[in-house]
């Protein structure tokens, strides 16, 4: 009798109380880690562009995303005169919270994910992060404000043109796994023992385009073009309202990232995961903490005030701290079963952030499409490119399951597909131009139809 | 007078253009306050969707009344004021009304203060287009080359620090010749900026003239015909580069110019893309007079005798140069005592702002920030 209470009560917990409380973990962590990829931001653009970057608010400006968040906060909240308030109010609202519920289908490493048993993961990913759309158009509506309106209304058309391509990206790297769960698509490449960007790089290079388009991010960011739009849709918020929408903004681009992770990336395996001769790469995670930890020690003698130098030290010990953690299941056979946990984890993160540099990094580097052009090439180039893509990739599957191709051997066949994909969509493309150069000067057609 | 003018400008686009879907026209205040009107510039657009289909610049929200201050102060005295119109050129604005006022006492100043003034200006006009350069990029989305260009700059502005002492309105002339002698390493500093430059221009241009969304989107946008430049009075980079040759440095020769060999750089289209090319082939040939200037500055005095009480002959002149925007003009009246009768100043970029609607109609919105950046408008000079 005791024992069956016992065991209900467990299974309760296990089956309602256990999510609830990765839910809160991921509401409150969530927007520190944004706070410190906004920082590493802020770093990376001062490095390219031959300044600092914060340097007031702590040592190197580490506590700038607190004393940032702080100032949101307290910040007055002005809802405009001539406002929809409840539109205004749900609107970034439902924005952030998109955001935050795609995060549940992620998989951190084997270990770490909150809805565990989704066989629909990734289409759960990509359908809730999509409905942020709705914050973003009700956002720019509800303020009343021309500025909002046209960030809103070019968002919607651009988020609707690219959302097509990135679906149609995935659909072809999903045909190589046949299934939409997370564990068994890192497993599926796992076992095939490569990663599906050498398979299906054209998918690759799609998605990779598009995901920058949908999370509004240069040079696709034209719903908040500041020079253009002062800030687009969110020309009328201020403080906590405004950070909802950073929030959020951001968390896109954590999601997206790790869509791309799991599924062309390899999710959380290690470089060459299955070759016995690449196992010393299991010390790079270890050796890269002790570095960085090194590095802190180094430069904690040239800190200029005490509280600095305590600091750096701190950085310093938790990075060996970080080190031993990841060492210690390579080097000690008690804590074996603990490698896939937490080195999963790490290459994880490495390759999420990897993948977060290189949007940070074509921010910095390019300008921003006008809205004809960012329409032209989502219609014109990447969505017959992608649907192509799909098309070359399912007949490669077959001719490489017809000789019974497995692995690196599939790279045979889905490499021509490749070319020929590319091909096709860069003629369809020459093709419109070519009959388009001739009414050029025809009134241009209604870019917001989309 | 606002209503008016409301009607005005949309009968007209009434008449001329019909929206697209038949659609209600859509009216965007765009400034005083926004991120790129480079000031508090005003602009009225009238909107189809993104398309516009007219515009108005309203202006004068920068009026100081810089022409009327003239009339009340001594001829000295109203020196330092005219730094205050093109801000970032201020170098030029003060060789043009020193230049003007010289012209009105018939007196011109020492060899010695010619060459250094052509230094001075032309070290100045580069600063003036790396201004524009990092501001026009950063309208178009390109973040990063503004920093490069205000790193390059500051160099310039050292210069200038060492020399007067001020680094933005640095009133470094003086009527009949300098203010200043030469500091001991002026010419070392000049030659060590210009032997960076080159390769720093450079740099400049592999991040942007083959970059294939930079010519996206100033090819073809904003075009002026040289027709339509030269009815509208335009001067400086945005008419070479319509394709006319003409520059008063060659034209009318003043301070040390005609001593120099350069080049003007023109243009064939006339958009944004031709005045971008323009104006960085400028900063090149800037650099090269500067090198020519600073191996030959002649020994002697660097200021002419006019006294110390100005009091020029009663009379009228005109006297213009091309500043980094263009035509800088002054009119200057004399009726005998020290105060000019009358000032009037022909700011460049106020007459070529004219040409901003003509440039405008028919592109969209993200190109009106583009074509405000590619006039390279100071809104202390548009208003004075």
């Amino acid at each position: 009798m005791m024992q069956a209470v016992i065991q209900a009560t467990m299974d309760f917990l296990k089956l309602y109380w256990a999510p609830l409380l990765c839910g809160l973990v991921i509401v409150a962590v969530l927007p520190l880690i944004v706070g410190y990829i906004v920082l590493v931001e802020r770093k990376l653009m001062a490095d390219m562009q031959a300044r600092l970057g914060p340097m007031r608010v702590g040592p190197h400006g580490l506590l700038q995303p607190i004393a940032d968040a702080v100032k949101l906060l307290i910040k007055e909240d002005i809802i405009p005169d001539n406002a929809d308030k409840l539109v205004f109010w749900l609107a970034p609202v439902l924005s952030v919270g998109a955001a935050l519920l795609s995060i549940a289908g992620l998989a951190i490493g084997p270990a770490f994910q909150i809805a565990k048993d989704i066989n629909i993961g990734i289409l759960f990913v990509v359908g809730v992060s999509a409905m942020g759309i709705f914050g973003i158009v009700l956002g720019g509506w509800a303020s009343n404000s021309h500025y909002s309106l046209m960030g809103s209304l070019r968002s919607s058309a651009q988020l609707v043109s690219y959302e097509t391509a990135a679906g149609m990206a995935l659909v072809s790297g999903l045909l190589l796994t046949g299934t939409l769960n997370i564990k068994a698509i890192v497993e599926a490449q796992y076992n095939e023992g490569i990663w599906f960007v050498m398979l299906a790089p054209v998918a690759f290079f799609i998605y990779l385009v598009a995901s920058i388009a949908e999370t509004n991010r240069a040079p696709f960011d034209l719903p908040e073009a500041e020079s253009e739009l002062v800030a687009g849709y969110m020309t009328e918020f201020s403080g906590f309202r405004w950070s909802l929408y950073f929030l959020a903004e951001y968390t896109n681009m954590i999601v997206v990232s790790s869509v791309a992770t799991t599924l062309f990336l390899g999710g959380w395996l290690r470089p060459f995961a299955r070759v016995h001769f690449f196992n010393f790469l299991d010390y790079v995670p270890p050796l890269l903490m002790i570095g960085v930890a090194g590095y802190c020690l180094l430069r904690t003698p040239k800190q200029p005030s005490r509280v600095q130098q305590l600091f750096m030290l701190a950085v310093a010990g938790l990075c060996l701290a970080l080190a031993l953690v990841l060492l210690a299941p390579v080097a000690l056979p008690i804590a074996k079963p603990l490698y896939a946990g937490i080195h999963g984890g790490f290459w994880f993160i490495f390759k999420v952030s990897a993948y977060i540099y290189f949007f940070m990094w074509l921010r910095f580097t390019i300008p921003r499409y006008r809205f004809d052009q960012l329409m032209r090439l989502g219609w014109q180039f990447l969505i017959p490119l992608s649907i192509v893509n799909v098309l070359v990739v399912g007949v490669a599957l077959i001719v490489g399951s017809y000789f019974n191709l497995h692995g690196w051997s599939m790279l045979l066949v889905t490499t021509p597909a490749a070319i020929i994909a590319l091909v096709v969509a860069l003629m369809i493309l020459a093709a419109g131009q070519q009959s388009s150069a001739g009414k050029e000067n025809a009134p241009a057609s209604d870019f917001y139809a989309g | 007078m606002e209503a008016e003018r409301e009607t005005t400008l949309s009968s007209e686009a009434t008449t001329e253009n019909k929206t697209l879907l038949g659609a209600d026209e859509l009216i965007i205040n765009m400034g005083p306050q926004h991120p790129s009107t480079h000031g508090v510039l005003r602009v009225k657009l009238k909107l189809d969707g993104e398309r516009v289909i007219g515009s108005e610049c309203i202006i004068g929200y920068l009026h100081r009344g810089v022409e009327k201050i003239g009339e009340n102060r001594t001829y000295q005295q109203f020196a330092p004021y005219v730094d205050r119109m093109d801000y970032v050129a201020a170098v030029s604005n003060g060789l043009g009304y020193c230049e003007a006022i010289e012209k009105l006492l018939v007196v011109e100043a020492p060899p010695r203060a010619r060459v250094i003034r052509t230094i001075l200006t032309e070290l100045q006009r580069i600063a003036s287009h790396l201004l524009w350069l990092g501001t026009h990029a950063l309208d178009i989305g390109a973040l990063t080359p503004l920093f490069y260009c205000m790193r390059e700059r500051e160099e310039i502005l050292k210069i200038f620090e060492k020399y007067c002492g001020a680094r933005l309105t640095t009133h470094a002339f003086r009527i009949g010749g300098l203010q200043y002698e030469a500091y001991d390493t002026l010419e070392k500093d000049v030659e060590r900026f210009c032997k960076d430059f080159e390769s720093r221009v450079a740099e400049y241009e592999t991040l942007l003239t083959q970059n294939r969304i930079w010519i996206g989107r100033t090819k073809g946008v904003g075009i002026l015909t040289a027709e339509d430049a030269i009815a509208f009075g335009v001067t400086g980079p945005v008419l070479r580069a319509s394709g006319v040759k003409w520059d008063l440095r060659k034209a009318a020769p003043y301070a040390a110019y005609d001593q120099y060999k350069f080049e003007i750089p023109v243009g064939t289209t006339g958009d944004t893309y031709d005045r971008y090319l323009v104006r960085m082939e400028e900063m090149r040939q800037s650099r090269l007079i500067c090198l020519q200037a600073i191996e030959n500055i002649p020994a002697g005095p660097i200021l002419a005798k006019v006294g110390k009480v100005l009091k020029p002959p009663p009379g009228e002149v005109y006297h213009a140069i091309e500043a980094p925007k263009g035509e800088l003009g002054y009119y200057v009246v004399s009726d005998g005592t020290v105060q000019p009768y009358r000032v009037r100043i022909r700011p460049p970029s106020f007459i070529n702002l004219q040409a901003f609607d003509r440039m405008v109609r028919g592109h969209l919105v993200a190109d009106v920030v583009a074509i405000i950046g590619t006039i390279d408008i100071v809104l202390g000079e548009v208003d004075r």
